[in-house]
């Protein structure tokens, strides 16, 4: 509903009403200038041209002041990019200019990528002021404007033509900036050959379809002088900061031994022509062309490139607002995705070294298991052993009882019967031979101490060695030896 | 007759009557990017019209330019004495937007000049010997910079050593003396920080008068000169015309000293050491090179005496006339071919070996 109310407001035919009296809505454009003036101007100017050809001088005697500079070597590895930015003051018109140098420009020996940062840096400056303008909140009217309003290429004087440098650089420039070319060091070329070089400066331009920038002759109080300036392109400049008396007066001028060529002589060179084009005429109207022109491509350029449209698939034109949630909404859209795919991974990695561990435990176990059950096999087989010793020391214990009640037997039988000597006499020569050793008498044979440690013992005769050890080591009762 | 006068007192008489019948010729080759005034500093040092009718390319087409070698001559006479002036000139250079290696083909040139010599010297017939070695190389430098480029280094030091270089800075008329002067002193300590020897004026002996001293000395603060060509003659007055570049604020006078090194240039070039550029060319540039051609020629002659000795009995003072490309390529093949063998007999050794090993293994 509102829109089609918008459109038949547009439509509408309008009425010149005529005034009754003095309003006073004229002191309108007054009231815009004095606001302006109060915030101050900016200007940027972009300085391309080979090291030495003139520029800083150019822009001193422009601006007539010193702006520091040191004298620039030729043996820059890349080209680089200098701005630097000065405060000047007019009356009461404030300008915040900024120079940008394009710092040793041609001087390499391979120049195939010397215009890249040129046109790197114009983007950047074109991106910074994109994104201020697409923040939620936003300053642009205190935003500090870095935009290149213009770009003074300096034409080096041969007097035949272009260099192939200048035109290959000048195609990559003419659709981002304004382009002004200039023939620098002018006063080595005589009258007749500027005229030549010019004209084929200008047919070089426009049979390679470079686009430099025309003074604009739509405005009646300019057209005039802009039309007839227009011709005098590119312009052939003589910078001095210098001076020289000449006459009664001292001017800025070059002094040689053949003459002195004074830089706002007209008819020497044409640095008057470029001062009043570029400061005093034109310096608004360079302003507007960057930003309604060169700036509003690259935006048009770089936001068709994140995806915007001006109009969707049904042809209804679309509000940036909506173009944006839905970008936005995507791009959530798809983090989140990658986060649950993450997540996923994360999880299924954690899952894997779980069960990993988990086998891992478990073979441990087993092997203390089979460790134990090992253990306890030897344990059981060492006691058997013992029992077996025991039992047989038993055994042999109670022969040898046997044996010695026999013997007293056969003692107290020896006075009865002799027959029986020579088994006495073995027996005695046993029990002296018993004697030294172990003494025997009654069947309390003290073994050792009732709770036998398991012997660690390889063989059973090991066993018996050292149960014997360990009998003679025993503790007595009843006092044996 | 007087006894105690015996005659050879002519001989430099002699001399002068033979060189002019002889005549003379001369090389010089120009060098520097284009519109730096070459062709105009040519035509005014030999008051000639060499370049009348030449093309200049547009800057679309010097995009990818090569460089091109341009050979110009001319019969000069003068005083009944000839001089046959070769101009070699090369188009191209510096004018690529990517210049890397593009004075090859005039080390190339000059060095073949050389060979050519070299070849006719040790030929047989030696009658009718052109000399078409290059005697001076002026290079142009650009006034509008500080001083040497990278290029103008990388020129400089790949040609030091083959040809006498005279550096001039060219369109000197976009200089104020000043800056003339602070220009030079800026370029004579840059070749020297970059060790560029350039042709040395010799020192003249001291049994000379004072103004030729004086004025030698002169020359030599002047190096490198700064000149100014022009074709135009101005005429100011009925009387007073001059050669000249005219601008709105006065008149450069081409042959003024106060104005550029125009007139020290020609003298030099011309009036005084002509004959001593071609001296050096041939004593110093020249012997440098034949002595590097026949030391290469020797390293190969050391391993293949076997066939240079056959040759030699055939020619007794005849040097091989294979040209050097040739021999090197043989002598490349040769030590293939040799390291080929060498690996097949080492390879047919470890078969061997390693049958040995197996038959001993059974």
């Amino acid at each position: 509903m509102a829109a089609t109310d918008l459109e038949r407001f547009c439509n509408e035919e309008k009425r010149n009403l005529s005034l009754g009296g003095h309003v006073g809505f004229d002191s309108l454009p007054d009231q815009l200038v004095s606001k302006s003036v109060t915030q101050g101007f900016s200007f940027n100017i972009l300085c391309v041209g080979e090291t030495g050809i003139g520029k800083s001088t150019l822009m001193n005697t422009l601006f007539n002041t010193t702006f520091e500079t040191e004298e620039a070597s030729h043996y820059e590895n890349a080209v680089r990019l200098r701005p630097r930015t000065y405060d000047l003051q007019e009356s009461n018109v404030h300008l915040k200019l900024t120079i940008v140098d394009a710092v040793g420009f041609g001087d390499q020996i391979n120049k195939d990528e010397s215009y890249r940062p040129v046109v790197d840096y114009i983007d950047t400056q074109f991106e910074n002021y994109l994104q201020e303008e697409l923040k939620i909140r936003r300053s642009l009217f205190n935003y500090h404007d870095t935009r290149i309003h213009v770009c003074l290429y300096f034409i080096t004087p041969t007097g035949h033509s272009l260099k192939s440098l200048d035109l290959v650089t000048m195609k990559k420039l003419d659709s981002k900036v304004n382009i002004i070319p200039i023939i620098a060091k002018a006063d080595t070329i005589s009258k007749s050959e500027l005229h030549k070089f010019k004209i084929k400066i200008m047919s070089e331009l426009v049979s390679n379809g470079v686009q430099i920038y025309q003074f604009p002759t739509d405005d009646e109080a300019v057209a005039e002088i802009n039309s007839v300036m227009n011709a005098h392109l590119p312009f052939a400049v003589v910078g001095s900061t210098e001076e020289v008396k000449v006459g009664n007066k001292l001017v800025r001028a070059r002094q040689y031994p053949w003459g002195v060529v004074q830089v706002e002589n007209e008819s020497h060179c044409d640095f008057v022509k470029l001062r009043e084009m570029l400061i005093r005429v034109n310096m608004e109207d360079l302003r507007e062309q960057t930003h309604t022109r060169h700036y509003e491509l690259y935006r048009r350029c770089k936001l068709e490139e994140m995806g915007f449209k001006d109009t969707d698939p049904d042809s209804q034109p679309f509000s940036l607002q909506e173009t944006y949630e839905t970008k936005r909404k995507e791009f959530l859209g798809e983090l989140q995705k990658k986060e649950e795919e993450m997540r996923q991974m994360f999880v299924n990695k954690v899952k894997e070294t779980e069960s990993e561990l988990k086998e891992k435990e478990r073979e441990l176990h087993e092997k203390f298991e089979h460790l134990k059950r090992i253990h306890q096999e030897e344990k059981r087989k060492v006691e058997e052993k013992r029992r077996e010793l025991e039992e047989e020391m038993n055994a042999f214990n109670k022969r040898k009882l046997a044996v010695e009640t026999l013997q007293s037997q056969s003692l107290q039988a020896t006075s009865q019967q002799p027959l029986k000597k020579d088994k006495d006499k073995k027996n005695r020569s046993v029990i002296t031979g018993n004697q030294s050793g172990v003494s025997l008498s009654n069947s309390k044979v003290m073994i050792t101490k009732a709770n036998v440690e398991p012997l660690n013992c390889s063989s059973w005769w090991h066993a018996i060695q050292c149960c014997s050890c360990l009998v003679k080591n025993a503790t007595w009762r009843e006092g044996f030896i | 007759m007087d006894k105690e006068y015996v005659g050879f007192a002519t001989l430099p008489n002699q001399l002068h009557r033979k060189s002019v019948k002889k005549g003379f010729d001369f090389t010089l080759m120009v060098a520097g990017e284009s519109g730096l005034g070459k062709s105009t500093l040519i035509d005014s040092l030999f008051l000639t019209d060499l370049y009348k009718d030449r093309t200049l390319l547009d800057a679309q087409a010097r995009i990818p330019q090569t460089l091109v070698i341009e050979r110009r001559a001319v019969e000069l006479e003068e005083g009944g004495v000839r001089v046959k002036l070769t101009v070699v000139d090369t188009p191209g250079f510096g004018d690529a937007v990517d210049n890397a290696d593009c004075w090859g083909s005039i080390v190339d040139y000059i060095d073949q000049q050389f060979e050519q010599f070299f070849r006719d010297e040790s030929g047989l017939n030696r009658k009718n010997i052109t000399d078409g070695r290059v005697h001076c190389c002026l290079y142009f430098l650009s006034p509008f910079g500080h001083g040497l480029r990278p290029l103008d280094v990388a020129f400089l030091r790949a040609v030091q050593h083959k040809v006498n270089i005279v550096p001039v800075i060219g369109r000197a008329d976009a200089l104020t003396p000043r800056e003339v002067g602070a220009m030079k002193e800026k370029i004579r300590q840059e070749l020297e920080e970059n060790a560029i020897s350039i042709y040395q004026f010799p020192d003249c002996d001291s049994d000379e008068d004072e103004e030729f001293k004086a004025q030698d000395a002169e020359l030599k603060r002047s190096i490198p000169f700064a000149v100014v060509g022009s074709n135009d003659i101005v005429r100011e007055t009925k009387e007073k015309a001059f050669r000249g570049r005219t601008y709105p604020w006065g008149a450069v006078e081409v042959e003024n000293p106060a104005h550029c090194d125009f007139l020290k240039l020609r003298t030099m070039l011309v009036r005084t050491h002509m004959h001593d550029l071609k001296e050096v060319t041939q004593e110093i540039h020249y012997e440098n090179y034949r002595a590097q051609c026949i030391q290469s020629l020797s390293r190969v002659g050391a391993r293949d005496r076997a066939s240079r000795m056959k040759l030699s009995r055939q020619s007794a003072t005849e040097l091989p006339l294979l040209p050097l490309e040739t021999e090197k390529l043989i002598r490349e093949k040769d030590e293939e071919l040799r390291r080929m063998q060498e690996m097949l007999q080492k390879m047919q050794a470890q078969m061997q070996q390693s049958q040995g090993e197996q038959s001993a293994a059974l």
